[in-house]
């Protein structure tokens, strides 16, 4: 059909460009009243002086600028600032723990669940994916009750003769609990004196706290279950046919593994550490329910403090500035991630070939 | 190539559908923000408490509907889940609850964005609330709202652990150091001698018998030598093992701790007589006023009000409500229902007569101080409990330290 023609007479494409449009409207407006909208809502809140009154369009509302991004930004403000570092601090100890733990313990256990001499794969696995389908409100109370000072943990580790912290209670940094242990229980004057978002280096090396610990145990438990199941999808879709060849090679068990299988789960790993990262960063529900930002808020983070300061301390702009920022940061994060998962050297029309055509070539 | 809609087709039809929708939104968030339009006959009001349980929930309901009959308005209560974040759903759509519960430290808050009306000096009743709780309810000179009830901090006493040690009514502490001397007394293997939070909200006491606060006629003295003296003593307690932080006895609250028997004494308000019948039934325990500090009697206060919205279009029937809510012999019911102390002195005797073992939390309503309820203030005593949480080892001039640049900051 030549476009000529359909131009001349607006005939059938036409108008199957207007049907178009309006099949796809339902989903167009609730997209726009319940994303584009509030998005761009929390924008104009974040940059006014909206206080929680009638609507944030209104009259009296006034434009400020960047006054609330600085107030939880310069180390002028004070306490919102430093709140505001605690939080990132905490959080950037969840992310950088959490996402390469349960990335690799998921990948572990798929591995495991996937090979074919396992008995009761189905059993393992669903016992695997299990913390995934249960609430995690549920799982919290759980852990709550495991973690506390006389609770199951701090038993199990009496019998190995370890004393056991009073986990949910304890603020002190795991990585100053360690230096402590060394020998080390001052900060250096060049750590203690010098810093970032009103918080010393010092501070930011304290490493998660043993409260935050516990919670990053669990966001492993629960979430390693989820991204089982993609890896699983993904490794059968690995075909036989590779291994196989792989074998007839004289690849080992790990060569196979790291040099074949890897490879090909590249773009399921991507998909696992990028929804890792998003949803480390942006966790709430844990600390809402477990601590409440407590012990010495070693576990309040940007999200929980945007709830705070908006809901609790009606400053709604500094809360939507707190979520803005934490909107650039997890883009930042993947961007670079993507930039650096990305394929080397393979011509950009070859990336992320399906396997009919791995298998085509190898062949 | 077919045809395709052309871009700027798209982008308007996308403006369009935003506009459309924002124009509907905004038509209803600015509804009600106009405070002199205001209804006309029998009114219909709206009640959002943040109760403690099916017996407070209750006994409001029924005081809201004995006023209903006789005002021949209406009055619904709601029990909210999450009270701050159901009031914040409120005022940002423009619909709050014509009358609620507010704390005295986020009273100004409220205030400070215009969500509170300024009522309470108009109400008939207004001189017969005790004066401190008027002074936790007044941000700039306005008293915002009606003290609804209160309570104060106490010395609560395991009567079993202390005959058990041996100690008589003699014994009964009235200085830090007999505070000291009866909690080391106390203390055995299986149980510490007292037991307390770490929050500035239980400590607190200690700095107000010392003569001390955070703040002082609207100036920040967070960082006074009497607070440190109060700090120190109680590191003094802790450090000889007559004094664990509930955190360390696996309790949520001091009153776990002291309801499972891990403490012989606990200091805690009015809401332990309901917590010790309920969950505690066979502790034997009795109320007993602080002990003096160096600069004499002192305790806290904490205590809620009867907000009414500014938005609300019913304000003259909300403030009917409230006077009847906060008149004594209401007050008095709510008492007996759920365990608190009237806001109003002139049913302080009949409160004595009715709960003979609990005078001591009225007696001391004379040097209760309040939460200082600045704007900010609550942000810098949840920074200062997070650093009391450290108290065992730290220092408190450091602790104290920070409190007072953070509070210098806000005043």
């Amino acid at each position: 059909m030549s476009s000529r023609r359909s131009r001349d007479t607006g005939g059938i494409r036409g108008r199957e460009a207007a049907a178009g449009w309006l099949f796809t409207a339902p989903a167009l407006v609730i997209l726009g009243l319940f994303l584009a909208l509030p998005i761009l809502m929390a924008a104009w809140v974040s940059v006014s002086d909206w206080r929680g009154q009638g609507s944030p369009f209104s009259s009296s509302v006034g434009f400020v600028g960047a006054d609330n991004y600085r107030g939880i930004l310069s180390a002028e403000s004070g306490l919102p600032a430093r709140d505001f570092g605690t939080a990132l601090r905490n959080n950037f100890w969840y992310v950088v723990l959490v996402v390469p733990l349960q990335t690799i313990l998921s990948l572990l256990l798929a591995v495991l669940v996937n090979r074919k001499v396992l008995r009761g794969r189905g059993f393992f696995r669903t016992a695997f994916y299990f913390p995934s389908v249960t609430s995690s409100v549920a799982i919290v109370i759980v852990f709550l009750f495991l973690f506390s000072g006389s609770g199951a943990v701090n038993k199990s580790l009496s019998w190995l003769g370890i004393n056991g912290p009073n986990w949910f209670a304890d603020p002190r940094g795991v990585a100053h609990v360690v230096l402590g242990v060394l020998g080390i229980d001052e900060a250096p004057a060049l750590l203690s004196d010098n810093g970032f978002l009103s918080l010393s280096w010092w501070e930011w090396l304290a490493g998660p706290s043993v409260a935050m610990s516990a919670l990053i145990l669990l966001a492993v438990f629960t979430t390693s279950g989820t991204f089982m199941l993609l890896f699983i999808a993904a490794l059968q879709n690995v075909s036989g046919e590779v291994q196989e060849a792989a074998l007839l090679d004289g690849a080992s068990g790990w060569q196979r593994f790291r040099f074949v299988t890897l490879p090909l789960l590249r773009p399921t790993l991507f998909t696992v550490l990028t929804l890792g990262l998003i949803g480390t960063w942006q966790v709430f529900d844990q600390i809402f329910v477990g601590t409440q930002g407590g012990p010495a808020k070693t576990t309040i983070t940007p999200a929980y403090l945007s709830y705070t300061s908006s809901f609790l301390n009606n400053r709604w702009g500094q809360g939507a500035a707190i979520a803005f920022i934490l909107f650039a940061i997890i883009v930042v994060l993947t961007l670079i991630q993507r930039w650096v998962l990305r394929e080397r050297g393979v011509p950009k029309r070859k990336r992320y070939v399906p396997d009919a055509a791995v298998v085509g070539t190898t062949r | 190539m077919t045809t395709r809609a052309p871009r700027p087709a798209a982008i308007a039809l996308a403006t369009a559908t935003v506009l459309a929708m924002s124009a509907c939104g905004g038509g209803g968030f600015d509804e009600g923000s106009d405070p002199t339009d205001q209804a006309s006959g029998p009114a219909e009001l709206t009640i959002l408490i943040g109760s403690s349980g099916p017996a407070e929930t209750d006994a409001v309901t029924a005081a809201a509907q004995a006023w209903s009959e006789e005002s021949g308005n209406t009055a619904t209560v709601t029990a909210a889940q999450d009270l701050p974040q159901q009031l914040s759903q409120g005022f940002a759509a423009g619909s709050p609850p014509d009358v609620f519960y507010v704390s005295s430290d986020t009273v100004a808050s409220y205030a400070e964005n215009g969500s509170l009306e300024p009522y309470a000096g108009d109400l008939s009743n207004v001189d017969d609330f005790y004066p401190n709780l008027r002074e936790a309810f007044t941000v700039d000179d306005q008293f915002y709202c009606a003290p609804k009830d209160f309570s104060t901090l106490s010395l609560i006493i395991n009567t079993d652990s202390w005959a058990t040690a041996g100690l008589t009514d003699e014994d009964i502490p009235t200085s830090w150091d007999e505070l000291s001397a009866v909690a080391e007394q106390l203390t055995t293997p299986d149980q510490v001698g007292l037991t307390t939070s770490t929050e500035y909200q239980r400590l607190g006491a200690f700095m107000a018998q010392a003569g001390g606060g955070l703040v002082t006629d609207g100036t920040a003295t967070a960082d006074s030598s009497e607070n440190v003296e109060a700090l120190e003593y109680v590191q003094s307690v802790v450090e000889v093992g007559a004094w664990s932080f509930a955190a360390d006895l696996d309790s949520g609250w001091a009153g776990e701790a002291f309801g499972n028997a891990r403490a012989a004494m606990t200091i805690e308000g009015n809401w332990m007589i309901g917590a010790m019948s309920a969950d505690y039934p066979d502790i034997n325990y009795q109320v007993v006023p602080l002990p003096e500090g160096p600069a004499g009697a002192g305790t806290l206060t904490f205590t809620n009000c009867w907000g009414i919205a500014a938005q609300s279009d019913n304000i003259e029937a909300a403030k009917d409500l409230v006077e009847f809510l906060t008149s004594s012999e209401q007050q008095l019911e709510f008492a007996s229902a759920f365990g608190v102390m009237p806001s109003v002195e002139s049913a302080a005797d009949q409160w004595r007569a009715d709960n003979p073992d609990f005078v001591a939390f009225l007696d001391q309503a004379d040097v209760a101080v309040a939460v200082p309820n600045q704007v900010g203030v609550s942000d810098v005593v949840a920074d200062l409990n997070a650093q009391l949480e450290g108290l065992s080892s730290g220092d408190p001039q450091a602790i104290l330290d920070s409190a007072q640049s953070n509070l210098e900051a806000i005043l």
